[in-house]
């Protein structure tokens, strides 16, 4: 039991060192719509070194997971709901991402530039 | 079927690498296989209501309900390794001893196998989820390469269950005292990998936007996707791009639980005394 407080210390440190900054509202953003296990745009065309957030709304019945290793990025879309992923500021250059769940189909690649 | 399967086998050997060290640092503890089961039962059930959920879950915190419920959650698996790390220092040694002169046979209820058993829960739950999610989508697209997906589907259980069945075997070959020493480590580098990567999950969601360009690149050596980057991700928490922030965390996570275990384990003089004891008696 002795092992409490210190825990709680390091839990607070974990808060601390995790929650310390927010997101500034003034973030561009861009849109993406999954249909028929696609992406569209398959394109995204963004300015490079800049936080931008990209809302993905899902019009299929099923699930998806927008997933990106290059952009370090996951997260599942339920069917017919949308959610918001924020990219850190990226080097000029081309990141692909892709449906995890419809790899064949869901393709597309962020540009940075 | 065998995107199917090396999709739930990613998802699973994920999980199943953390079960595989649970039982491996629990070896020859009572009752550790009903906490197991028990983590693994919460964990699926979990999973499946984390499924039906998730759209609303998603539509929390601005779209970004998931990605919050992801660092909770990991956050409280890094405070239950951490916990078990640092109680494991203090006992560690006369568990082993207890051990070897019975055969591998403790029992000490006191030991936190509840933080264990929430660990197992919270990594069945996590990756469990994603694996619902996909096999649901394949049963509503229905026809017959659906029956195909959900036979890789349970190819790929089978095949990530056999991965760290593995993992248990190789460790449990390893003598008790250097194996509870290994497993500690391997659990602690396991904690500060999810710290980690519940930072990489704020700052999906734009709630940690601190430090976050990218330090170093060993994506060439080892790729984030590739299975042996899957395994490394879940056993150290590799990631082939680390940001500042994600190294500033993981290291503050290694060192405080690292320092915690140094300051609780008993001193030279105490452990002399207590290899004295009888290998049964209760503290």
């Amino acid at each position: 039991m002795r092992a409490l407080p210190f825990l709680s210390l390091s839990a607070l440190l974990l808060t601390l060192g995790a929650g310390v900054a927010c997101a500034a509202d003034a973030v561009e953003s861009r849109d993406l719509v999954i249909k028929d296990h696609v992406f569209s745009p398959a394109e995204i065309t963004i300015p490079a070194g800049k936080r931008v957030a990209i809302h993905i709304k899902n019009m299929d019945k099923t699930a998806e997971e927008f997933d990106s290793s290059a952009l370090k990025v996951e997260k599942v879309i339920g069917g017919g709901s949308s959610g918001t992923v924020y990219l850190r500021p990226l080097a000029p250059g081309r990141y692909k991402f892709e449906g995890e769940y419809h790899d064949k189909t869901a393709q597309g690649v962020v540009i940075a530039q | 079927m065998l995107a199917a399967l090396l999709i739930v086998f990613r998802e699973v050997i994920e999980a199943g690498l953390i079960v595989g060290i649970v039982l491996a640092a629990t070896r020859g503890v009572a009752g550790r296989g009903r906490m197991v089961g028990l983590g693994i039962a919460a964990g699926v059930a979990g999973a499946c209501l984390l499924a039906a959920g998730a759209d609303r879950l998603g539509a929390l915190f601005a779209g970004s309900g998931q990605e919050v419920f992801q660092a909770s959650v990991l956050g409280i698996a890094t405070l239950m390794l951490a916990w078990h790390t640092i109680w494991m220092a203090s006992h560690g040694r006369a568990i082993a001893q207890e051990m070897r002169a019975l055969g591998g046979a403790v029992s000490d209820g006191r030991r936190p196998l509840a933080a264990l058993g929430i660990v197992v829960a919270i990594a069945v739950l996590r990756e469990g989820s994603e694996v619902v999610l996909f096999l649901y989508g394949i049963a509503l697209s229905g026809g017959a390469s659906g029956w195909g997906m959900v036979v890789g589907g349970a190819f790929g259980v089978a095949a990530g269950a056999l991965v760290a069945a593995l993992l248990y075997g190789g460790l449990i070959a390893i003598p008790v005292g250097r194996m509870l020493s290994l497993t500690g480590g391997l659990i602690t580098l396991m904690a500060a990998g999810m710290a980690a990567q519940a930072v990489a999950f704020l700052q999906q969601a734009g709630m940690a936007d601190l430090l976050a360009a990218p330090v170093w690149n060993t994506g060439f050596l080892l790729a984030d996707d590739s299975i042996a980057g899957r395994l490394a991700h879940s056993l150290v928490g590799y990631t082939a791009e680390p940001d500042g922030l994600q190294i500033v965390v993981y290291g503050v996570t290694l060192t405080v639980i690292w320092s915690l275990a140094r300051v609780m384990r008993p001193a030279p003089r105490a452990l002399a005394h207590a290899t004295a004891r009888p290998p049964l008696a209760a503290e």
